[in-house]
């Protein structure tokens, strides 16, 4: 108890370095932890998300651009594929189900991606959970101008069923490129967290022969998304070395997981950085604390040795100090927490905007018990330092003067 | 048999220029249980230090401090640690209370090292030196003498054999410093405490049937008080 009293005195004494001490611990674990939580949770989000396919077929080109494009509904297509090929690969006897997928336009920035109503009726976007439209809509007639729009871009455009909108060309909303056609909104999906909330769906030919495309390529398609069958593991080989290293006019981009990891592996450096800054401010916050307590310890000295008069032991001196340095990391690492979740949740607002992709800043990570737990110790280690300088505190000297 | 006893005790500092200055140089001093006493002494005569010793504050280069029947001398300081905590109670000529703690807490602080705290007994120590209604004030906003009264308190918190008051009051005024003589050596009676105070003040000494030059015991000589 009086151990306890002695460092809450001192915090209270010393409110103002405790303060400041504790906020740049408070900084330090804050960033440390939701640079690891992003990471990891990003990292798992954006490799783990497939839509329940295995491969995206299309145009020759980078198998992460094509992933991109139709996993998440980011970067442009690599090109068209003609529907000849999309036939052979649905027809392929190691293919459960081929989607295809056709982009080109959008609505307000928001993407119209066409596609068969296989995509809603047999895809799995997690295990066991298909997609659903919310009560009060429908699917899309398939030979209709109707749209069905995923829950984050209906929420964000206002659209709601009876809606009309007329889509805008390409993938960069431009008020000058508006097409004539009129599409009808008719349905809300539930939301799934996955980048398909972000996109404004309507049939397959509805992208095809929107005015102004191509005619020439009014059956073609821009990705087919595959999924293999169940136990056929060597399929996927088979049909890599069949379209990438055997044929040259189109890209296999299996699995999907491994394509994101690559990526991931790429851009892996800014990770390091960002947890090496991480690293550095949790030592300088160390720091901090060091030198704020040893600086006291000038005006501690009598304090200290009114207490070894008083019958403390050289020990409870040196452990409320460098528990009084443990105390101020774990107060830093209480706010640490609010400003991880600030900063978790402000990322996770753009992450979703952006990608679709969804964090959750109250995930349980492993993170969030050994930073609290290394910091605090690391501010216990910093307090040794001014602990062993109050533990050889001369009593009788900073007692009272000798007569 | 005495509750202090002191033999051949010597202390010696070195001074800036390497030369060794003998401050204390005692051939036998001893205090009875219960009894109180006065050390006469000028400033710089070796007072203070004495008492340190006594208290297990510093360490004798030679001799004995017998205190309660254990030897002080001899012990280590985390020993000697635990003897100040449990048998003697330090009363200071600038009170030396903690700026931060309320006098509650200082009261609390003279027991928690020793027998532990105990909130019932420290509210009774103050109410006995006249405090009960200054529980929760700080030091700073006490006045001297009110400063000097919890000090008292917290000097006999740990209920000590010793009570040691060095200059007790020195920093007070005639009326706090006659009032606050009167309380220590009343509340050290009622304790059972003995006490052994250093003055240089005539007015002090002059309460105290037992006054020894501190002068004289500090060249070799022998005293015995409270007989």
């Amino acid at each position: 108890m009086t151990l306890w009293l002695l460092i809450y005195k001192s915090l209270r004494q010393h409110a103002l370095s405790t303060s400041v001490t504790a906020f740049s611990i408070a900084l330090a674990g804050g960033l440390l932890m939701s640079v690891w939580s992003v990471k990891e949770q990003s990292q798992a989000t954006f490799t783990g998300v497939n839509a329940g396919y295995d491969a995206v077929l299309g145009a020759r080109g980078s198998k992460l651009q094509l992933v991109l494009n139709a996993i998440f509904h980011l970067e442009a297509s690599p090109g068209n594929l003609a529907w000849s090929d999309f036939e052979d690969v649905r027809k392929n006897p190691n293919v459960e189900l081929a989607v295809p997928l056709a982009v080109g336009d959008n609505f307000r920035g928001y993407r119209l991606v066409g596609t068969a109503l296989d995509f809603f009726e047999r895809s799995e976007y997690a295990p066991g959970k298909h997609f659903a439209v919310k009560p009060g809509g429908r699917m899309f007639d398939a030979t209709l101008r109707e749209a069905v729009v995923g829950s984050f871009a209906a929420r964000k455009l206002g659209l709601k069923p009876g809606d009309e909108f007329h889509p805008f060309h390409g993938l960069i909303f431009d008020e000058k490129n508006q097409h004539s056609e009129t599409y009808l909104v008719v349905g809300v999906l539930e939301p799934s967290n996955t980048p398909t909330d972000r996109v404004i769906w309507i049939p397959l030919a509805g992208i095809q022969r929107m005015s102004g495309h191509d005619p020439k390529a009014a059956t073609d398609v821009s990705a087919v998304l595959v999924k293999l069958r169940a136990g056929s593991a060597i399929a996927g080989f088979q049909m890599d070395m069949m379209y990438n290293k055997q044929g040259n006019r189109l890209t296999f981009a299996w699995p999907i997981g491994r394509v994101m990891a690559e990526l991931f592996d790429k851009i892996g450096w800014f990770d390091r950085v960002l947890a090496l800054i991480s690293y550095l401010v949790a030592l300088v916050a160390t720091a901090s604390i060091l030198a704020s307590i040893y600086n006291s310890m000038n005006e501690r000295r009598r304090e200290i040795a009114i207490l070894r008069a008083l019958g403390a032991h050289r020990t409870t001196i040196l452990s409320s100090i460098v528990l009084e340095a443990a105390a101020i990391s774990a107060l830093g690492m209480l706010v640490g927490f609010v400003i991880y979740f600030a900063i978790v949740s402000g990322v996770a607002a753009v992450m979703r905007t952006q990608t679709g992709v969804v964090i959750d800043p109250f995930k349980f990570k492993p993170v969030m018990l050994w930073a609290p737990a290394a910091l605090i110790a690391l501010g216990g280690l910093a307090g040794i330092v001014p602990a062993l300088k109050a533990y050889r505190t001369d009593v009788a000297e900073n007692l009272t003067p000798i007569s | 048999m005495p509750l202090l006893e002191v033999a051949n005790l010597k202390k010696a500092f070195i001074t800036p220029d390497g030369s060794e200055h003998l401050v204390v140089n005692i051939g036998r001093f001893a205090l009875l249980e219960k009894t109180q006493a006065a050390l006469q002494g000028e400033s710089g005569s070796g007072k203070t230090t004495f008492l340190h010793l006594v208290a297990g504050i510093l360490k004798p280069d030679s001799g004995s401090i017998r205190l309660a029947g254990e030897e002080l001398a001899g012990l280590n300081e985390a020993a000697r640690d635990r003897v100040r905590a449990t048998t003697i109670g330090y009363i200071f000529q600038t009170f030396n209370l903690l700026q931060g703690y309320t006098c509650l807490e200082n009261v609390l602080l003279g027991m928690s090292f020793g027998p532990g705290p105990n909130r019932a007994a420290a509210r009774e120590l103050l109410k006995r030196v006249g405090l009960e209604g200054r529980l929760d004030h700080y030091p700073r906003q006490l006045s001297t003498g009110q400063q000097q009264r919890v000090a008292v308190a917290r000097a006999l918190a740990n209920r000590p054999k010793l009570v040691l008051a060095d200059e007790p009051t020195g920093n007070l005024d005639h009326r706090n410093a006659r009032e606050s003589l009167a309380l220590i050596r009343e509340a050290c009676q009622e304790h059972g405490a003995a006490l052994l105070l250093v003055s240089h003040d005539r007015e002090v000494l002059a309460q105290f049937s037992d006054v020894q030059q501190f002068d004289s015991i500090n060249q070799g000589a022998t005293a015995e008080v409270g007989t």
